[in-house]
């Protein structure tokens, strides 16, 4: 049972400068695919996925501890709601103005197709990011705990 | 604002979850939770009263009308299912922590709530859609949230139990998957209503035979028709007691739903009855089960096996009303859905009162307990007796619906066979009764006091409405019949 | 001849398919039998896929700009049953990861990941 120590990882001078020049292009390519939904192919979950690789990229290299200080557990739960709020309340706010559930149409006479998808197309990517980080720190934060208890 | 509630009674729960993990405090998540449940069940009950009164409501998700758009299709059936899962979940719902502190660490329990509440989601996104790939979506997430509340039972065979539910339900929900695709490629549609009436053309393709085939064993699945039902009993036995209660009294209530709405609503009784006779495959199976459940569950050492086993006799039940293809034996089998719902959760809210003492679910350590928690044995024996069918309890009122759906078709064999599967329900009940009344109390009984108050009062609602809905069959009979007609297209 | 080499979508799916279900029923190890899942699963995202697909047809995106007249000859592809996967990839990433992490929880607690180990600890343990 060889394990990659993530310790070793952030000693590898390659892999460490590559994922620093990467990472910030993974994180705005992610953002580009988010906010390209509206004219092409593009949108929340694939934006989410991308930006969530980042993330975990850095997490991999760097170590659970660097991401999980960069992004504790406790901000990826509530950002996991929050995007499903976010979604939801669109839905909410649609239904308040007299529309249907969901029907943008009400939030802006020109627009609001546009608003309403960007709103929602956001709820769904920040609702990603967090549920793959997440499975993310499930999985990784378990096996520390499991060589602790080793130790 | 009575126009939006059938998107209400979806959303509601779904936007209540994600608010659980903000809360985080477990009692305010409890009380949240509790809450939200009784709010759906008031958005049901308006809907059932709604649709009994003025029919179908159709409502168009974002402004799209049907069959372009998403549409949710709320009718008498559709109202009464979202009643039954909204009404189980509000009983069970405040007396959940009683026996979840058991199992998970109470710093992480509002995570439990929120499992609880996007299971619930699922349910009534299956109850009240019209979309079939919406179907498709909601049978996903009530299975995945409900491998969850399994494996959140006690002990490391809970695990397995899910793991192994897991692998069953997956495959159960790609069959459903691939046969809407199949539905799809035939019509181009994705609105139940719209696709029935584009499959009229192709009826006769082998395409549809195969998509009909997939619907039919991927729905059997999830309501673990035999010979499918193994995930189950393994499932009730290590989930916590509350999750049983309310799978077994919704989950696989709302998969025979489904399966109703495929055999009725896309493809139709003419195709389904008439050409490839479905009924000569689901009629046999339903009585194996029947059986083959009841004589399992006289052999098991555990109560939540036992009544797992029973669960699956008692779906034998509803599926006979399926295939029978009446009105008669359809509402036989809505009403005993509803009826099952409440004992069958009843029961299993007793045994989480009697393990939460005992700390034991084998049959032979509650020796004397009617000594000790004489209310819980009463409960049990009223919920026993209605599984038996005695008259004056609710189950005793739709396996009459049964019988007579029988007698009205000429199959006095067939109402034979019902009745005769009733009496090896005594076998099961009274094994269970004669431990608890007449063996000596064991050491382990003996240092037993009753459940507190907070856990016995949902268990006698649940029990108390058996025995209500048993003498007052008014409610349940209508509602029930006007939505087997309104599912057979009668009305 | 042109019929079957139309139909060769439907023999991947259904050699696919059968490859997952046989993975599933056939493999001991826990983790193998969630691999069978996936591929099982994404023989109908390849079903789907293919049912979207139009003979010469492009990505669904009209390239008119404001005011220009859009080009309704345009052969493209279906959307739709492109769209509904993008669900059931969600799906079935789920169904992975909550797999996986029964599997890890199941190590813990037995020991193993082998079905047959499983199956002999739990008979000869009890409850």
């Amino acid at each position: 049972m060889s394990k990659p120590n993530p310790m070793r990882m952030r000693e590898m001078v390659v892999v460490r400068e590559v994922s620093r020049i990467l990472i910030p292009f993974i994180l705005l390519f992610a953002l580009y695919v988010q906010f390209h939904g509206d004219f092409g192919p593009g949108g929340g979950f694939q934006a989410g996925v991308i930006f969530a690789a980042g993330l975990v990229l850095y997490g991999l290299i760097h170590g659970l501890d660097a991401l999980q200080r960069a992004v504790p557990p406790r901000l990826i739960e509530v950002l996991a709601a929050g995007g499903v709020m976010l979604y939801g309340g669109v839905g909410l706010v649609t239904i308040a103005l007299g529309g249907q559930f969901l029907e943008y149409k009400v939030l802006d006479p020109h627009h609001g197709e546009h608003w309403g998808l960007l709103l929602i197309e956001g709820g769904v990517g920040i609702t990603v990011t967090a549920s793959m980080t997440a499975i993310f720190y499930a999985f990784a934060g378990r096996d520390t705990v499991q060589n602790q208890e080793k130790r | 604002m009575n126009a939006h509630l059938p998107a209400l009674q979806v959303v509601l729960p779904l936007l209540a979850a994600p608010v659980c993990v903000l809360l985080r405090n477990r009692r305010v998540v409890g009380v949240w939770a509790t809450l939200i449940a009784w709010a759906s069940l008031a958005i049901a009950i308006t809907m059932l009263v709604h649709t009994m009164e003025h029919g179908t409501i159709s409502y168009a998700l974002g402004g799209w009308e049907s069959p372009l758009g998403i549409e949710l299709r709320v009718d008498v059936a559709n109202a009464f299912l979202a009643t039954i899962v909204t009404g189980i979940a509000s009983i069970v719902l405040p007396y959940g922590p009683g026996s979840a502190t058991l199992a998970i660490p109470q710093d992480r329990q509002y995570l439990f709530y929120t499992a609880f509440l996007l299971c619930m989601t699922g349910l009534l996104g299956m109850s009240v859609t019209g979309d079939a790939f919406n179907v498709f979506v909601f049978v996903e997430i009530t299975s995945l949230s409900s491998y969850t509340l399994i494996a959140l039972g006690k002990g490391r065979r809970a695990l397995t139990a899910a793991f192994s539910y897991l692998v069953m339900g997956t495959i159960g929900g790609t069959f459903i998957l691939l046969a809407i695709g199949l539905c799809y490629q035939m019509t181009g549609t994705l609105n139940m209503a719209d696709m029935a009436l584009r499959l009229q053309p192709v009826m006769g393709t082998r395409t549809v035979l195969v998509a009909f085939g997939f619907f039919v064993v991927g729905a059997s699945i999830k309501l673990a028709l035999f010979p499918l039902h193994q995930w189950m009993p393994n499932a009730y036995t290590h989930a916590p007691s509350v999750v049983s209660a309310f799978l077994s009294a919704t989950a696989t209530k709302v998969s025979y739903f489904v399966l109703v709405r495929v055999v009725f609503t896309i493809f139709g009784a003419a195709y389904v009855f008439g050409t490839v006779h479905f009924e000569w495959l689901l009629m046999p199976l339903s009585i194996a089960a029947m059986f083959v459940g009841s004589i399992a569950a006289m052999y098991q050492t555990h109560i939540k096996r036992l009544l797992a086993y029973s669960s699956m006799a008692q779906i034998g039940y509803m599926t006979l009303g399926l295939s029978m293809n009446s009105v008669e034996g359809l509402t036989g089998g809505l009403v005993h859905l509803f009826n099952h719902g409440l004992m069958k959760g009843g029961l299993f809210l007793v045994v989480a009162n009697i393990t939460f003492r005992l700390n034991s679910s084998k049959i032979q350590d509650m020796a004397g307990l009617a000594r000790k928690m004489p209310w819980t044995t009463l409960a049990f024996a009223v919920g026993g007796l209605s599984l038996i069918g005695v008259p004056g309890t609710a189950g005793f009122i739709s396996k009459w619906y049964l019988v007579q759906a029988a007698l009205m078709k000429g199959q006095i064999w067939l109402a034979l066979l019902i009745l005769m599967s009733s009496l090896l329900a005594v076998g099961y009940v009274w094994k269970v009764i004669e431990v608890m009344l007449l063996k000596p109390p064991t050491k382990r009984v003996e240092n037993t006091t009753p459940a507190p108050l907070r856990m016995i009062w949902p268990v006698w609602v649940m029990i108390g409405s058996t025995v209500v809905f048993g003498l007052w069959t008014t409610w349940t009979g209508t509602v029930a019949e006007v939505a087997a007609e309104t599912l057979m297209g009668l009305r | 001849m042109s019929a079957i080499a139309g139909l060769w979508v439907y023999a991947v799916v259904i050699v696919l398919m059968m490859t997952g279900l046989y993975t599933v029923i056939s493999r001991d190890n826990l983790v193998k039998k969630i691999m069978g899942l996936n591929i099982f699963q994404v023989s109908v995202i390849m079903f789907y896929v293919a049912l979207g697909k139009v003979d010469g047809g492009t990505a669904p995106i009209f390239q008119a700009a404001h005011g220009e007249h859009v080009d309704t000859e345009v052969v493209f592809s279906n959307p739709l049953p492109h769209v509904l996967m993008l669900t059931a990839i969600v799906v079935g990433i789920a169904t992975t990861a909550l797999g996986l992490a029964l599997v890890v929880r199941i190590q813990e607690a037995y020991g193993t990941v082998e079905e047959a180990e499983l199956v002999r600890i739990d008979q000869e343990g009890g409850l």
